[in-house]
């Protein structure tokens, strides 16, 4: 659109601005602060330049959970992606059975995280869940995701392509309703199959969401805190301990400003330099729809 | 085309099993629970229910959770309403960076904001109230609104407020009475998001109150006990905290695929 270039949209913007400024710049100052103090009590600071900075990077807490981290992000992004992309191509396009289905699908988004958390904390367990019955007394495996690691592991993982993978399919079945007929008429007329239509028509077009639903995915990812917090608790040991709940039990629980203050900030440059790369992405990509 | 049913029945299968089980749970006694694995009660009780909705500690998480919810919709949808059109129809100076900025506020990993939103809204006196938490909430959900509205009003033709000024509307009764309602879906979706991620956040919320404004996310965690779990009184908790959801997809169904895509496919 043609846009008209006038500086008094500032005044509209200001509101926005304010409001946000109030609850981002002036906590993030504070973080800035304590980053590079050492606080003992009120009035009691000392400077400590890059101290803590240079203590958390070596810290093998943090890498760890950083591995972890990247670990988890990577494997949910390998699983949601393809597998949101095919329950969008197999839901219903219309009538009551499209409704029903998206009302189902967008469930689980809709649960607050800990409530995810509590729900799959039930259902896996060995003895009172359904989940972990199912596996131990069916299938014969001694299966305790609170004792093995792996196990741990499996079940957080298959707890957030329960909760995530609906976020996936509902932008990918929007971008598919976006495909004019034509398209799959001109398909038919030059004799496409199902894959050659997947491969040549729906994925280009779905391009854009499916960037969108990467960077989602991949920003809420990083920060999960809540679901495996109420499920495993960071354990068995700190084996799914990810970056946030790291960063809350050196914050609240030990009460380590400065130290938690530089993670926060290194945490953050992390998460805002991959976002920033798949934004100017998203934006080249935009672009090149329009022209 | 039959195994594309049967692909959708299996996964439909595997997002409702999970919560059929916390249903069910919540409608047996603790005995039955920790006795064996029943599929469904066999002794149906309210109880659990009850215990809920007439002890005044547990009911009134959700009256809290549900103040600070629609307190953040409303700040949201006022605010994010005039920057968004501004940054739909105006260019100026620091336009593209103040929307990457706003966005990277919803990059912000909550957990790096809580230790100083604990002492800022402390400082402030307003912890433990309930505009805390909607005003931290903010700092995710002002950032999505504006996009969100951002999109649906660069559908609207310019032409519209251009014919409007050159009626004579001034510039609030233009917005009030012309663009708002024909944006009017685009509003309902935003309003449904900031309702969705307010309602699903707990680490702000139960970091930012202890008492008169706490989320019912947070009475849940009291279930454990030296007694052991109340399994039955946690799973009724967590029904009815999705039943608030259930509703609210109901109404938006139909616009919600489009919201999802931000209004930008």
């Amino acid at each position: 659109m043609r846009k008209t270039e006038s500086n008094k949209a500032w005044l509209l913007v200001l509101p926005v601005f304010l409001l946000v400024a109030f609850s981002a710049i002036i906590p993030l100052m504070t973080v800035v602060n304590y980053s590079v103090q050492d606080i003992f009590g009120p009035g009691e600071a000392y400077w400590v330049g890059t101290e803590w900075f240079k203590e958390m990077l070596r810290s093998e807490d943090l890498r760890g959970a950083f591995v972890r981290q990247v670990i988890f992000s990577a494997t949910i992004l390998v699983i949601q992606i393809p597998l949101g992309i095919a329950i969008a191509l197999a839901m219903p396009a219309k009538g009551w059975t499209a409704s029903l289905s998206l009302v189902l699908v967008a469930l689980p988004l809709l649960i607050p995280w800990n409530v995810v958390g509590t729900i799959w904390q039930i259902f896996a367990r060995g003895d009172i869940g359904l989940g972990g019955w199912f596996v131990n007394d069916m299938m014969g495996i001694g299966y305790n995701y609170t004792a093995d690691s792996l196990h741990a592991w499996i079940t957080v993982v298959v707890m957030d392509i329960w909760h995530w993978t609906p976020l996936v399919v509902l932008l990918c079945y929007a971008g598919l309703r976006a495909i004019p007929d034509a398209f799959y008429q001109a398909a038919a007329i030059d004799g496409a199959g199902r894959w050659k239509v997947f491969r040549y028509i729906q994925l280009p077009k779905l391009r854009g969401v499916l960037l969108i639903a990467v960077l989602l995915r991949f920003m809420d990812s990083f920060m999960i805190y809540t679901e495996p917090f109420v499920l495993t608790g960071g354990g068995p040991g700190t084996a799914t301990t990810f970056l946030s709940q790291q960063l809350v039990k050196i914050a609240l629980g030990q009460f380590d400003l400065g130290p938690a203050a530089a993670y926060s900030i290194i945490y953050f440059l992390i998460i805002l330099a991959a976002s920033f790369v798949f934004y100017n992405i998203m934006v080249r990509v935009g672009r090149g729809d329009r022209a | 085309m039959r195994l594309r049913y049967l692909a959708l029945i299996v996964y439909f299968g595997f997002l409702l099993l999970p919560i059929y089980w916390l249903v069910n749970m919540s409608l047996k006694t603790n005995v039955e629970i920790t006795s064996g694995l029943t599929l469904w009660p066999q002794n149906l009780t309210f109880a659990n229910y009850v215990t809920i909705l007439t002890d005044q500690s547990w009911y009134s998480g959700y009256i809290n959770s549900f103040i600070y919810v629609a307190m953040n919709t409303a700040i949201s949808l006022t605010v994010a309403l005039p920057a968004a059109y501004a940054f739909s129809r105006y260019r100026f100076i620091g336009d593209k960076h103040m929307f990457f900025w706003l966005l990277t506020n919803r990059m912000a990993p909550p957990a790096v904001f809580v230790l100083p939103f604990f002492q800022l809204y402390q400082t402030f006196g307003l912890f433990d109230t309930h505009i805390a938490v909607a005003l931290a909430h903010c700092l995710f959900n002002v950032p999505l609104a504006v996009w969100i509205l951002e999109g649906f009003m660069s559908g609207v033709p310019k032409e519209i407020d251009e014919t409007a000024y050159v009626d004579g509307y001034s510039f609030p009764r233009f917005f009030l009475f012309v663009f708002m309602p024909l944006i009017k879906a685009g509003i309902g979706v935003t309003a449904f998001f900031c309702f969705m991620f307010s309602w699903v956040e707990l680490l702000m919320a139960r970091t930012l109150t202890s008492v008169a404004a706490k989320p019912i996310g947070a009475i849940m965690t009291r279930t454990v006990s030296a007694a052991g779990m109340d399994w039955g009184t946690l799973a009724a908790a967590g029904v009815l905290t999705i039943v608030p959801g259930v509703l609210v997809i109901y109404f938006v169904r139909n616009y919600m695929a489009k919201g999802f895509a931000l209004g930008r496919v």
